[in-house]
């Protein structure tokens, strides 16, 4: 595959890590809100839950930046324009989702002005509070949100198998370093 | 005739006007809408090594005492479940969820007095019913007068202190805390301005 059909390596890197921490993520959030409160991750779970999402937010500030500066590949030959279209709402729908998630997430920890830590390395400090309901309402946008990420992410995945392995476009080559 | 019958009116008004502020004073706490001279606090023991206090910001409510006739007053609080704060949003969060207060479905508990007596001087035993996450279950607050009098801005005022205690899942509340947890612990504090 040429060149010109593959995504930068910066972002053939993130899109993997991305990939890794939003499932990890979301699997990690679903399990830990069920935990009783004598189980041994009762408190490290939700630490390592807010740490991996800061990490996260962080480079996907990086991954826009980079998307925004390097070179976009060429679209698959053949596909049709509205697909094209379609897939790129897609991908903006993803980048939005992922924003609320990690914005609401952040108000959840923060609500009552306290920072929020990360792996004890270094930590955001709470930048507003809007009042006695905020960790709530943040909790349940985080919650919708996540599920609604993880259904466009399922689309996103059967797309990929659905391009891969019916149409045989070889798409796995534009977001990987296989020739 | 119309003329007689319009005084025995206004003289049957008039006495039984008078007589029901003779039988007991009126009082409305003094909340945090007002002066916020009252608190509804709570403690809890945290794993059994240490106690966790709470309480609730937003309340109302209001009662009738007189020091000559204590089996005569009553008390009604209504609260706010909403407004539970122990100082850490994330838990508060967890505590309005259905794991504890529910209130989504509950935003509301309430006690209301059935019955007060004096068992001691300034000593006084009110019997109630407590509603709390949609269940209502009998609850005694041992209580006693602090003071009352005039305030310095032409008001009366009267204050008392309560205590109370209950288990969790008498009022449906199952989430475990463990064996030292099992039990909330309430400490009332209610300033009452005469109306």
């Amino acid at each position: 595959m040429n060149k010109q059909d593959k995504h930068p390596p910066i972002i053939q890197l993130i899109h993997w890590l991305s990939a890794i921490l939003i499932i990890g993520l979301f699997a990690l959030g679903i399990w830990m809100v069920e935990l009783s409160y004598y189980d041994e991750w009762y408190q490290p779970a939700p630490n390592i839950h807010k740490s991996l999402g800061i990490c996260l937010f962080f480079m996907t500030l990086v991954r826009v930046l980079a998307k925004t500066t390097q070179a976009k590949p060429e679209p698959i030959q053949g596909i049709a324009k509205w697909q094209n279209k379609m897939a790129d709402l897609t991908h903006l729908f993803m980048y939005f989702c992922t924003f609320v998630i990690l914005i609401s997430g952040y108000l959840i920890s923060t609500a009552s002005g306290k920072p929020v830590s990360v792996f004890d390395w270094f930590s955001l400090p709470a930048i507003f509070s809007y009042g006695d309901t905020q960790a709530d309402s943040a909790g349940l946008i985080h919650q919708y949100a996540a599920y609604l990420l993880i259904a466009i992410v399922v689309l996103h995945i059967a797309a990929f198998i659905q391009h891969q392995f019916f149409y045989k476009d070889q798409i796995i080559k534009r977001i990987t370093p296989l020739k | 005739m119309r003329n007689k019958l319009t005084k025995v009116l206004l003289a049957g008004l008039t006495y039984s006007a008078l007589s029901v502020s003779a039988w007991a004073a009126n009082y409305v706490i003094d909340d945090d809408q007002k002066g916020a001279h009252a608190s509804i606090n709570f403690k809890i023991q945290h794993l059994g090594y240490s106690w966790l206090t709470g309480r609730f910001n937003q309340f109302d409510g209001s009662f009738e005492y007189d020091p000559k006739q204590v089996e005569q007053a009553q008390i009604t609080v209504n609260i706010d479940t909403t407004s539970v704060d122990t100082n850490h949003a994330e838990r508060d969060k967890h505590l309005r969820s259905d794991d504890f207060l529910n209130v989504a479905k509950f935003p509301a508990a309430k006690f209301e007095s059935t019955s007060i007596k004096e068992v001691a001087d300034g000593k006084l035993e009110v019997k109630g019913k407590f509603t709390l996450n949609g269940v209502t279950n009998d609850l005694t607050i041992m209580a006693e007068k602090i003071g009352e009098g005039k305030d310095p801005w032409g008001g009366y005022r009267a204050g008392f202190s309560g205590t109370t205690k209950f288990a969790l899942k008498d009022y449906g509340i199952e989430k475990n805390l463990g064996p030292a947890s099992t039990q909330v612990y309430l400490d009332l504090h209610i300033e009452g301005v005469r109306k």
